[in-house]
């Protein structure tokens, strides 16, 4: 059995699958409770599993990352939100300092496996500091797992691996997209794996890198320039970002040649640079032309009226892509 | 005075009730009736001056949820129910000294003379609604909850250094006392001894959670004792009390007398942003009913005023037009002026643009295009 469910109606899906089916998880954060979260990914939760499972905790992220740190190492399984993924900076300490190192410096004797989920991106309209993009801070720190779906099947089936798997997990929503569109997504249990990438087109000309509210970017960008230009471009859903997928990743630029990589988080230093520098030590004399990197500009993101100058749009993707597959 | 719980079923409820049982500088009744001694403190011309001040930004707080609504400002976050606490806040600070505001006190913001027009500009999602004019040292809405409480901290600590008197003046709501940032910030001006303001707008919800599920502390103004200073609470709908209690810190922060905690318990008559349902978590239409009538901090000072011969229908239909004025011509100004340019974003970002940026300036000068 299946059900159309937009991203936001599959999370909530995934949380009360797990709810109901493993008494150790456990969801807490700001307004997750009564309100149902500002997006209403808990809607309901704290009806049916009570608020001894579903906790509306006082206004402090690391008061909420710490206490489940504490509550993972001893025996449950918590989901964290953070109500705005910028709002998670009180909690970095929490998160670096001691989620991704608990099974490091006890040396296995204790973990820390709890998911923070957060909603991540722009373009919607939000006030400052509501539409960040901060995955490659976590891609940074050793120790935890990142990943952001971009459609609502993947983002339950990655929600449910996320709960189950033993290790802290960075959960990153793309909030553009979570009502975006619809999609089947089946009834009770199924995962989808914390490491795998997707192929949604399959292309001969370019291999173009895409993950959260960038791929439909990137989807529409491909169909751009096969109109245009007859050529085809291969898009790739990162999915996971903390491990990369290489596998995924190498033998797509093996086949065509040609890379570019879509972020909306700052091009310095972002994600885009560890896939160039993954393509330039282990794929580099495949490459038929520079690798290009389309991302947010090296400003923080601005207020809301100048937000879509600030995205990477599809002219943008679409002019890199034709950078790229002009080159020779 | 109705039984609180006889109308308010919601925990949030109880815990409004549980805040207003205690102890709080009260000096007007919200019948209007006021203690002579303490009112005499203020002079008739200070009263009036909040009045209309308090009924200017409730006006302007109603035209910017019409203009949201319509599509022409992005979310806002009403402040209706917390004039008192604002305004009588704000019209303690002198020019020099420094305030602190989050995302809801823009009306203390406007009244130490912030500009209608940049705050309309503000919640357009422009630029320029950030900029403050040089001679105000009013920093933009702090988004981050209590982290700005550590700015002024550090500011007030800068002017005890130079020898200055100017004061430091935070703003911030109840949840903000459950972040770490406020522990820090009170324990620094404490240690300290820093002239600062701590002034906590305890309007019994932080979104949805009410203050009983925020601390399991009735109260907000007794923590000052373990910061080794002073707390007053106040009743924060009462535009007199918060004048008393804000002066009485300001003038001994000033005079090298160190930290105060004030909390001003009032109320949000609204949302908390206009992307938010509060039915979700509370009664509205009986707060909207009983709150209005028994809290109304603006219907109070009004009474007050009226009782006191100050005020009449007259001088308040003459007020409500020339507010009305105000809000039409600022908001036509804020429209008018030229909207913010992409390119401007790669402004302000370093004191010089590093060539990275004037790279990446000249990709979207050119259509963004590679």
């Amino acid at each position: 059995m299946t059900r159309m469910l937009n991203m936001v109606q599959a999370i909530r899906d995934a949380l009360d699958v797990k709810l109901a089916e493993d008494n150790r998880v456990l969801v807490l954060g700001e307004d997750v409770g009564v309100n149902g979260g500002v997006f209403r990914a808990t809607d309901g939760l704290q009806d049916k599993y009570g608020p001894e499972r579903v906790i509306d905790t006082p206004l402090a992220e690391s008061g909420i990352i710490g206490s489940s740190i504490g509550l993972a190492l001893n025996g449950f399984r918590p989901v964290a939100e953070i109500q705005f993924l910028a709002f998670i900076f009180p909690g970095l300490e929490q998160v670096f300092a001691h989620a991704a190192r608990m099974r490091y410096r006890t040396r296995g004797r204790f973990t820390a496996p709890l998911v923070i989920r957060a909603p991540y991106g722009a373009g919607i309209r939000g006030p400052e500091l509501h539409s960040e993009s901060l995955e490659s801070l976590f891609a940074h720190t050793p120790g935890l797992r990142v990943v952001a779906p971009s459609n609502p099947y993947d983002a339950k089936g990655m929600l449910i691996s996320a709960m189950e798997v033993d290790d802290p997990v960075i959960f990153l929503e793309p909030t553009r997209l979570y009502r975006a569109g619809t999609r089947d997504v089946p009834e009770g249990s199924y995962r989808v794996s914390l490491e795998k990438a997707e192929r949604l087109t399959e292309g001969r000309d370019v291999s173009l890198f895409a993950w959260g509210a960038m791929v439909p970017v990137a989807l529409r960008a491909a169909e751009q320039l096969e109109k245009e230009q007859g050529l085809s471009a291969e898009v790739i859903d990162l999915r996971s970002l903390m491990p990369l997928d290489k596998e995924t990743i190498l033998s797509s630029v093996e086949k065509t040649g040609r890379a570019v990589i879509v972020h909306e988080a700052h091009q310095t230093a972002g994600l885009g640079a560890e896939i160039a520098a993954l393509l330039a030590d282990e794929a580099v004399w495949c490459l038929r032309a520079p690798i290009k990197r389309v991302a947010g500009f090296d400003v923080p993101v601005p207020p809301f009226s100048v937000e879509d100058a600030y995205l990477p749009t599809t002219e943008r993707v679409l002019a890199g892509l034709k950078e790229v597959v002009m080159a020779e | 005075m109705l039984a609180e719980n006889e109308l308010l079923q919601h925990p949030g409820f109880t815990s409004a009730a549980e805040l207003t049982a205690l102890p709080a500088l009260r000096v007007v009744q919200p019948d209007g009736q006021a203690n002579e001694e303490l009112l005499s403190r203020v002079s008739d011309e200070e009263l009036i001056a909040m009045y209309q001040q308090m009924l200017r930004v409730r006006l302007f707080d109603r035209k910017c949820i019409a203009l949201q609504r319509q599509g022409k400002m992005g979310t806002y976050a009403p402040f209706e129910g917390q004039e008192a606490a604002q305004v009588a806040s704000a019209v303690c600070l002198a020019n020099k000294d420094w305030m602190f505001p989050t995302y809801r006190d823009h009306a203390a913001a406007m009244t130490r003379g912030l500009p209608m027009q940049t705050v309309y500009r503000y919640w357009m999602g422009q630029m320029d609604g950030f900029s403050v004019p040089d001679e105000l040292n009013i920093l933009p809405p702090c988004v981050p909850i209590a982290t700005h409480l550590l700015h002024g901290v550090g500011a007030a600590w800068a002017a005890r250094l130079r020898d200055e008197d100017t004061v430091s003046f935070c703003y911030f709501g109840d949840g903000a006392t459950s972040e770490g940032d406020f522990h820090e910030a009170l324990n620094f001006a404490g240690v300290f001894h820093l002239p600062v303001v701590f002034f906590c707008q305890n309007n019994g919800f932080a979104i949805s959670v009410p203050f009983a599920r925020q601390s399991a502390s009735p109260t907000i103004a007794k923590r000052a004792s373990a910061y080794g200073m002073d707390g007053i609470r106040v009743d924060g709908n009462d535009a007199v009390a918060v004048y008393l209690a804000c002066q009485t810190a300001i003038h001994k922060a000033r005079n090298g007398g160190g930290p105060t905690l004030i909390e001003a318990v009032t109320q949000r008559f609204g949302a908390h942003t206009t992307a938010d349902d509060p039915t979700r978590y509370r009664d509205q239409a009986a707060m909207n009913e009983e709150w209005r009538r028994e809290r109304d901090a603006v219907q109070r000072l009004r009474l007050l005023l009226t009782s006191k011969g100050l005020w009449d229908d007259n001088r308040e239909e003459q007020w409500i037009a020339k507010v009305g004025n105000e809000l039409v011509n600022a908001w036509e100004e804020a429209v008018a002026k030229p909207f913010s340019e992409p390119i401007e974003m790669f402004d302000h970002v370093y004191s010089k643009m590093p060539a990275h940026l004037e790279e990446q300036k000249k990709l979207l000068a050119g259509g963004g295009l590679a």
